[in-house]
């Protein structure tokens, strides 16, 4: 299957700090990839060079920022606005041939019809979080790429949002997100890639990341990482897989 | 940028409160300025008390001169709060009824005449060191009208005096002679009886008194204009460098306006593009949909249109209180959308650098308002150094650009217009160039 997104060999440089090194992976139509590690490893950097928000220092992406929706960790709406008005905006951004049905695609899909008139600045995070998405997939791009979807929603809340994300997946976007929550990426992830230090460790199911820990199938995953980051750490030689 | 605006627009109409400011804040400042203007005594007003007898005068030689007309004077300069005694003028001051007040002693009359003691007016006035400065500058200068204008009588009195003594004359009513010899008829006159007399002693003193009377004539004929000299030793004549005189009603009105125009473009332009920071929506816009340079220009031209709309509304409103040329009007609105110009590129350069709409608006307060003080400061008015240094400040922001350019459109003031417009131009671009790296630079 061909992949719908490539990212060869990106590497990201702010002055002294090296925050990729040369990160490469492909994910394909339908896949839901979680990207992981701990504070610090470049999950948001590669998210948002993904999204086309900052270039690589080096390396290449191989969709524009055109055909990767975007949702931000922090939900990038405008809370003086209606749900409506928020999504109705970006899709005469994005250039959407038809806005009018792409806003109610939308409300749609994201269950917020009955909510459609209501300002953002009064919707629970939860709901400020499936906007957040629907924005990012206005424009009905290919790849999806979410930075931290979940993070500050309640459990019920969370839940929710990643049933609706399954079902994009589902209908066929390859969708990239990174998070904190390694359960969440055991759940709903069919691949899971470990950053650390800017390094890509780990690209292989959450199955093989268990192996790899030497956990049995059904062990927890967050284990299986921190273990394998102290494998890891102290054998620095060890080359990715 | 269509689509842009009309969020932002949107957003703008749903911040009610900033609305209202941006509406009521221009008004209110209009009005207080026109009824500070329109309204404002041009003469302080002063209750005087005014203890000199009913009639007197001050004896010039054979002259006399009404001390009342000293009061007179002094009415015509204040806005005069006629008070009884010196205790009511007091309670007057205390009230704040008055400015001041001046207490005429009943011994002015005397003193005057006496030409040992001089008289003495007592100012009696309150209030912090502000009222006072203002009370000192404002109360000398009527002070020093009335006394110009009642020692010009006293020297009318005394030269029609010196004339009387010159000339001869009839003294009138205060029973000298009817017919008295003027002091330059004497020495012809002795010197037709000196012709006559023989010589000796006799004649020899008709001629030095006749010497005598030639010197006193003509020395008393010189102290007519000494004593004008004197009353009034230096005269004023004002020359005008550059452009014409401006009234200081009408420069009044073209500082509130540019301030105006100054906050309400610079809030707005900072506020809003901080806001985008602030709503997490700049990485969603810049990936693509919405260029920076775009961004920019929407947030800069969104803040010059309100801004102006703003000033010219507020100038149009001052107009109802001062006379304004309104066959410039459209020179004035030439200098305001310039100025609004400078002032958003100055604004989104302010909102690249923060974080968030409040830093953004504190940022742009604590600048604008140092910059609209620092170009009111008149050259002089400090040490020449630091004026310099004010200049520099002055020169590279927009406030005093503006406000020269808004000068010039509304009372023809210097430097010209076009000058101050291209002024504008420039740091329009230079600001705007700023706040693209800033925006880069913060991201």
């Amino acid at each position: 299957m061909s992949a719908a997104l490539s990212v060869r060999a990106v590497s990201k440089q702010f002055g002294e700090l090296q925050a990729l090194r040369d990160v490469s992976f492909d994910v394909v139509a339908g896949e839901l990839v979680a990207v992981i590690g701990p504070n610090g490893a470049g999950k948001t950097t590669l998210l948002s060079i993904v999204a086309g928000v900052q270039p690589p220092s080096s390396g290449t992406v191989s969709r524009g920022p055109a055909e990767v929706g975007w949702a931000p960790q922090q939900p990038a709406l405008y809370t003086r606005l209606s749900v409506a008005e928020n999504l109705e905006l970006f899709a005469h951004l994005e250039k959407v041939e038809d806005p009018r049905a792409a806003v109610e695609r939308m409300l749609e899909q994201t269950g917020l019809r009955g909510r459609a008139a209501e300002r953002v600045g009064r919707l629970s995070g939860g709901n400020r979080q499936r906007v957040n998405v629907a924005l990012g997939l206005i424009g009905d791009p290919p790849v999806l790429a979410l930075d931290e979807p979940s993070a500050s929603l309640d459990p019920a809340q969370r839940e929710r949002l990643w049933v609706f994300i399954a079902g994009l997946a589902r209908a066929g976007r390859a969708i990239v997100f990174s998070t904190h929550n390694v359960a969440e990426a055991q759940r709903y992830a069919g691949r899971v890639i470990v950053l650390a230090d800017g390094r890509m460790l780990f690209d292989d199911t959450p199955a093989a990341l268990l192996r790899e820990a030497g956990e049995p199938d059904s062990g927890d995953l967050e284990r299986a990482l921190v273990k394998f980051l102290e494998d890891r750490a102290s054998s620095p030689e060890a080359g990715a897989r | 940028m269509r689509w842009l605006l009309r969020k932002d627009l949107l957003i703008l109409g749903r911040s009610r409160l900033l609305v209202a400011l941006l509406i009521v804040y221009p008004v209110v400042i209009a009005l207080l300025i026109g009824f500070a203007i329109s309204r404002s005594p041009s003469r302080p007003r002063v209750a005087i008390v005014d203890e000199t007898p009913p009639g007197a005068t001050i004896q010039v030689g054979s002259e006399r001169v009404s001390v009342g007309q000293y009061a007179q004077h002094l009415f015509s300069q204040v806005q005069p709060v006629r008070a009884t005694t010196r205790a009511q003028a007091v309670s007057k001051v205390k009230s704040a009824e008055v400015l001041a007040a001046v207490v005429i002693p009943p011994d002015i009359a005397a003193r005057v005449s006496s030409a040992t003691r001089q008289a003495e007016l007592e100012v009696i006035y309150n209030g912090d060191a502000l009222e006072q400065a203002i009370v000192q500058s404002q109360i000398n200068a009527a002070l020093a009208q009335a006394n110009l204008a009642f020692s010009e009588q006293i020297q009318r009195a005394a030269a029609r005096a010196i004339d009387l003594l010159l000339r001869g004359g009839n003294l009138g009513a205060l029973g000298a002679p009817g017919n008295l010899i003027g002091l330059e008829e004497i020495p012809p006159l002795l010197h037709r009886i000196i012709a006559r007399t023989p010589a000796g002693a006799d004649r020899a003193s008709l001629e030095r008194v006749a010497t005598f009377a030639g010197f006193a004539a003509q020395n008393l004929n010189i102290s007519k204009n000494v004593l004008a000299t004197v009353g009034q030793p230096i005269r004023v004549r004002s020359t005008l460098l550059r452009g014409r005189r401006t009234p200081l009603n009408t420069f009044a009105v073209v500082v509130a306006v540019s301030v105006s125009l100054m906050f309400v473009c610079v809030l707005l332009a900072a506020g809003g593009l901080a806001l985008e920071r602030e709503e997490h929506a700049l990485g969603r816009l810049v990936r693509g949909l919405v260029s920076r340079e775009t961004l920019l220009a929407e947030k800069g031209l969104l803040a010059a249109g309100c801004s102006f709309a703003v000033a010219f509304a507020m100038l149009a409103g001052v107009g109802a209180f001062v006379t304004l040329d309104w066959s410039r009007v459209g020179l004035w609105l030439v200098a305001l959308a310039f100025g609004a110009l400078a002032f958003g590129a100055l604004g989104v350069a302010i909102g690249a650098l923060a974080r968030e709409v409040r830093a953004a608006s504190l940022l742009a307060f604590l600048l604008s308002l140092p910059l609209a003080f620092l170009a009111l400061v008149p050259a002089g008015a400090v040490a020449h150094g630091f004026y310099d240094a004010i200049a520099t400040v002055s020169f590279i922001f927009p406030f005093k650009a503006s406000l020269q350019a808004l000068d010039a459109a509304v009372n023809r003031a210097s430097p010209s217009l076009g000058l101050s417009l291209l002024h504008l131009a420039g740091l329009a671009i230079a600001f705007g160039v700023l706040a693209r790296v800033g925006l880069r630079r913060a991201e």
